[in-house]
């Protein structure tokens, strides 16, 4: 029998809501600062359980609380996404017509890159050749960083990536717009944009650097899921937390990791 | 059936008064088919009966409706979103366009959905223009390990703002407001690193969120303008709080200033039965 919805959820909610995305450690300790403060019966370790209760009422208003993985940590963040666009719609009310024009141009450039960053080189020269209304350079650095503070795009060193909250909202939308021509993650099989690709052409399956770590964790000789060759690049190292275990994560499959010792550590 | 071309903001003042005569002469007569043309344009949310409101709802699917109440709630959480107050007429416009017969049961079970999953309530600002804004039911929760509205610094200068009006009576010339953030090293006639243009954020954007109305005082030459609470402030916040607030920066007893505490207790009392749907 489903649990009633209270005011520690529409708390909870409300916060999602001015958050859009917000990371597993502190969704833990809103969850149980929600329940304590109007006196809800809180059991720790059933977030997934809490957020249901949620995710039940958004369902007829097509939103949803939706777990996701960050390509860049391994770690688990928790988004409030919208169920019904299919475009980039989520975005259309903060943007202009060509604002939003140079988000799709540059998520082009992101998605057709080898490492899943676009460089801001590339993205000026599309600012330059919009259809909408071209956008001068300063203009374009001023809507990047507009994207970044916003949380839908990553920054480093120049290069442009698609945010864990991008990528969590848009998926759905990605895959239609995208089709074949995006990369998967073979072990998780989320969109992958940062990835590790196995080397035998004939094979050329990627993984996420963080599913990676958690398929290899301990490995000595680590072998492509698929067709069985040596994996050459470096095995990145696991992150703490990421070595919670990871339920109801969007087609989850069937992970082949040996259980890990910290994974019940209780460290928010 | 054709379908017309409204324009609803025009019509509204409009058919208002032409409703009060005629409704209740001629009300069955003109409703004897649901062919909505543009003077019942906005009739359609305070006049049609419950009858002919049961008889169109039959013509839609729960499914239809439930579809229709969510692409409201979506284009209400939107707006506020921006803190812009939501017109009734733009969401006529934008959103139940052929469902103007069951308008009132959409935006009954949209105002209960507000409440019941969001823990928001559909407040109504403007009862002549059908203005609405959401407010929050939850109590503001001070230590939240999470901010709520993460780093809206503009929240502390509105509440300044807000401070000095009420304090003084509730109507001031601007000159008092800009004095008193220039002491607050908040200079209207710099550009500030976090505000950015400080005139054009108090005087524009609070304005239009109605946080706050600047008004030109008549016969002023130059011209001068006076401050006083917006219909948003006025719903939103709790000038009892406030004055408490004011009581602790001056380290008062909030009832010292009788004539606030007396005006912030009566309006504590009024909100209680705010004006919703």
């Amino acid at each position: 029998m489903s649990r009633q919805m209270g005011d520690s959820h529409r708390r909870f909610l409300q916060t999602m809501m001015s958050n859009g995305i917000i990371s597993a450690s502190k969704a833990v300790a809103l969850h149980r600062h929600c329940c304590e403060t109007h006196g809800a019966h809180y059991v720790a370790d059933r977030l997934d359980e809490f957020i249901n209760v949620i995710n039940a009422q958004l369902q007829p208003l097509f939103m949803h609380i939706r777990k996701g993985m960050s390509e860049e940590d391994g770690l688990e963040y928790y988004a409030l996404v919208n169920v019904t666009e299919t475009d980039i719609t989520r975005m259309a009310s903060d943007y202009a017509d060509n604002e939003l024009e140079l988000f799709r141009k540059t998520m082009d450039l992101i998605v057709d890159s080898e490492r899943g960053f676009a460089s801001s080189t590339d993205i000026l020269n599309c600012a330059d050749s919009l259809q909408t209304k071209k956008l001068k350079k300063k203009e374009t650095e001023l809507v990047l960083n507009k994207f970044v503070q916003d949380k839908w795009l990553n920054e480093k060193d120049g290069d442009y990536t698609l945010s864990v909250r991008c990528i969590v909202e848009m998926e759905q939308y990605m895959r239609t717009i995208y089709q074949d021509l995006i990369k998967v993650c073979h072990v998780c099989h989320n969109i992958a944009l940062q990835c590790q690709t196995c080397e035998n052409l004939t094979c050329g399956i990627k993984m996420h650097f963080p599913c990676v770590a958690r398929y290899f964790r301990a490995r000595s000789d680590p072998r492509c899921p698929e067709c069985n060759e040596f994996w050459p690049h470096e095995i990145p190292e696991m992150q703490h937390s990421q070595s919670r275990s990871t339920q109801n994560l969007p087609s989850s499959s069937k992970e082949n990791t040996a259980p890990t010792s910290s994974r019940r550590s209780r460290r928010l | 059936m054709a379908r017309n071309k409204y324009n609803w903001q025009g019509s509204i003042v409009m058919s208002q008064r032409k409703k009060a005569v005629s409704a209740f002469q001629s009300k069955t007569q003109r409703r004897s088919q649901l062919n909505l043309d543009e003077e019942d344009e906005d009739a359609n949310f305070s006049q049609i009966t419950s009858s002919q409101a049961q008889r169109a709802r039959e013509n839609f699917t729960n499914d239809q409706i439930d579809r229709k109440v969510a692409e409201v709630v979506q284009f209400i959480l939107i707006k506020d979103q921006k803190k812009i107050p939501v017109r009734r007429a733009d969401i006529g416009k934008h959103v139940i366009k052929e469902y103007k017969a069951i308008n009132a049961e959409i935006l009954t079970r949209v105002c209960r959905k507000f409440e019941q999953v969001f823990g928001l309530k559909l407040v109504e600002i403007d009862q002549k223009n059908h203005i609405y804004v959401l407010i929050n039911k939850l109590e503001p929760i001070p230590e939240e390990p999470v901010s709520m509205r993460p780093g809206n610094p503009k929240t502390g200068l509105l509440f300044v703002i807000l401070s000095v009006i009420f304090m003084k009576g509730g109507v001031i010339k601007e000159n008092l407001v800009w004095n008193t953030l220039k002491k607050l090293r908040v200079d209207p006639g710099e550009k500030h690193d976090n505000f950015g243009d400080i005139k054009k954020v108090v005087t524009d954007e609070f304005v239009r969120q109605k946080y706050v109305e600047y008004v030109k005082i008549p016969h002023t030459e130059p011209v001068e303008c006076e401050f006083r609470w917006g219909l948003r402030a006025e719903k939103e916040v709790s000038k009892l709080k406030l004055l408490e607030f004011v009581g602790e920066l001056f380290d008062q007893d909030p009832q010292s200033w009788t004539q606030q505490f007396r005006e912030a207790s009566t309006a504590e009392t009024n909100s209680q039965s705010s004006h919703t749907l």
